[in-house]
């Protein structure tokens, strides 16, 4: 199995509530996937801020002080890109106000044993293994104020439980994706992407869907090109929600192996591995609710 | 023929509210029911397994979303869902009616004994595979590979079939009044006679529907397949 819940929110001032609302969906899908989870949340206050890049790492303890990564940054940037580096619930995210390309480059100098969870100017992800509302808690999900938020929670079948394994992954700018289901020829097309020059950073075959999403995003596709790439090239069962700065995307296999379902008001579309998940959000009595076709790509932007 | 007219009520209707009783205690309660009573479900919340194995002649509302395996193992009486129901609604029905006011996902009706089982709205994948004896009556769209291996009974679509229809089919008979996607291995269009604008005119009526028997097509068995033939191994 596997649960996913996803929401984007149309209507500004339900942000405030964003957390909240993701949480109470989370909860209802931590029976499909109890080992590990992970969150994604865009444009939150006190996470990421317009005009710096912000990369999330992986673990909280990055074996230095926080002060010496900071000193590191503003000698490797400099002083005027004001780095800052802080830890929430077991995730470290790093910001500063150059391009992303350029921050990864001095994180992975100061930090060489580290892992970018999360790139970009709007979103932080926050990944762990354990109990999933044991990691939402720990991270404060609950607080948290956004525009979309994106969480899962697996259930391990095609690598192993570790953080690093847990979705969602995010290996370009804004860009997450996760996935219920599992991908039967990923080696072949990892082994092809590995070929073009892209750098895996675990064995997972989700990431695989990821880097080549990203790679046909940068290749001109759009979102909805590169998802019907997607479902060309891979094998296997899968329903996947992407998410970029101002975009949301859902799409199932061809023959509608996971579940999906989908509930659409002028205040949100959100979307869930199953209908509990959105019993408790407001005005759901009067949503549009479907389950999307299979082999279809829906897609909905801010 | 059994129709979906409430039966009536002779004992007060009990309500069970899933925001503060667990789902065990609801199924528990429903077993323990009497012949005649009237039950409500209030806040169903999409959860799982609401309203399984009834063998009592009672009625039950469900007032709102349901989970997977609604009314599973369904024996007699009547289920209602006054909105939507997950994946497997009236798994293995063995008789009685189930009724679902909206849609419902894959896997509806799947392997049904006997019985009723109404979907107001559209139905997923896999709608009636394996069925072998029940009677599902869908108001909209069916998904593919919908009565897969359906081995008896009848499956009325008002709306279209998705791909796939019929794959393997038994002797189930398929009367579908919109488009068909494709049919599966071995299914085949078959002439609507008398007989069978009689068996769609009493399923329709017992959904509660008002389409006209002579709009559908009826579909089924080649009985190529099953028939064993050496010339028809390619097609295994």
């Amino acid at each position: 199995m596997c649960g996913i819940a996803a929401l984007q929110l149309r209507n500004p001032s339900l942000h405030p509530e964003m957390g909240s609302l993701l949480s109470s969906m989370m909860c209802q899908i931590v029976d499909r996937g109890p080992d590990s989870a992970g969150l994604a949340v865009y444009d939150t206050p006190g996470l990421v801020s317009k005009g710096t890049s912000t990369l999330s790492l992986l673990g909280k303890d990055q074996g230095l002080p926080l002060g010496e990564i900071t000193e590191s940054l503003e000698s490797l940037l400099s002083p005027s890109a004001t780095p800052a580096v802080r830890v929430v619930g077991d995730t470290t995210l790093v910001s500063a106000a150059v391009g992303t390309d350029l921050l990864v480059k001095a994180v992975r100098e100061t930090l060489p044993g580290s892992t970018v969870i999360g790139r970009g100017e709007h979103v932080a992800v926050m990944k762990s293994v354990g109990h999933p509302m044991h990691i939402a808690a720990e991270h404060g999900l609950e607080a948290m104020a956004g525009s979309q938020g994106l969480s899962h929670t697996r259930m391990a079948t095609e690598s192993a439980v570790t953080a690093g394994g847990s979705h969602p992954f995010s290996v370009a700018d804004d860009l997450c994706l996760v996935h219920n289901g599992s991908f039967s020829n990923h080696a072949t097309i990892r082994r092809e992407l590995k070929r073009e020059g892209v750098v895996f950073d675990s064995d997972n075959d989700t990431e695989v869907g990821a880097r080549y999403i990203a790679s046909r995003l940068q290749q001109g596709d759009d979102l909805e090109t590169a998802l019907i790439n997607l479902g060309k090239v891979f094998d296997g069962f899968y329903t996947l929600v992407v998410t970029t700065a101002d975009s949301m995307a859902v799409v199932r296999d061809p023959i509608a192996c996971k579940p999906a379902i989908i509930a659409e008001t002028e205040d949100y579309v959100a979307m869930a591995s199953e209908y509990r998940a959105l019993a408790s959000l407001p005005g759901i009595e009067t949503a549009r609710i479907f389950e999307p076709e299979p082999g279809k790509v829906y897609t909905w932007s801010l | 023929m059994v129709t979906l007219t409430a039966p009536e009520t002779t004992t007060p209707i009990a309500t069970i509210d899933l925001a503060d009783s667990p789902v065990r205690d609801l199924n528990q309660a429903l077993h323990e029911a009497t012949d005649g009573q009237s039950w409500t479900v209030a806040n169903p919340g999409g959860k799982h397994s609401l309203a399984v194995g009834i063998d009592a002649d009672i009625s039950v509302a469900i007032n709102g979303h349901a989970g997977y395996y609604a009314a599973g193992m369904h024996k007699t009486g009547t289920v209602t869902i006054s909105g939507n129901a997950g994946v497997g609604l009236a798994e293995n029905i063995m008789s009685g009616t189930v009724h679902v006011k909206g849609d419902v996902s894959q896997s509806a009706a799947a392997t049904g004994h006997g019985g009723l089982v109404v979907i107001d709205g559209n139905a997923g994948a896999r709608c009636g595979i394996s069925m072998k004896g029940v009677d599902i009556v869908v108001g909209g769209n069916i998904g593919h590979m919908s009565a897969f291996m359906a081995q008896a009974g009848r499956l009325v679509v008002c709306g279209d079939a998705g791909e796939a229809l019929g794959d393997s089919v038994y002797e189930a008979r398929i009367y579908v009044k919109g488009s068909v996607a494709s049919l599966g291995a071995d299914c085949i269009e078959k002439p609507m006679k008398l007989e069978h604008l009689d068996e769609l005119a009493g399923l329709l009526a017992a959904a509660g529907r008002s389409e006209d028997p002579a709009d559908f097509k009826r579909y089924g068995s080649a009985r190529n397949l099953y028939h064993f033939s050496v010339h028809n191994s390619a097609s295994y």
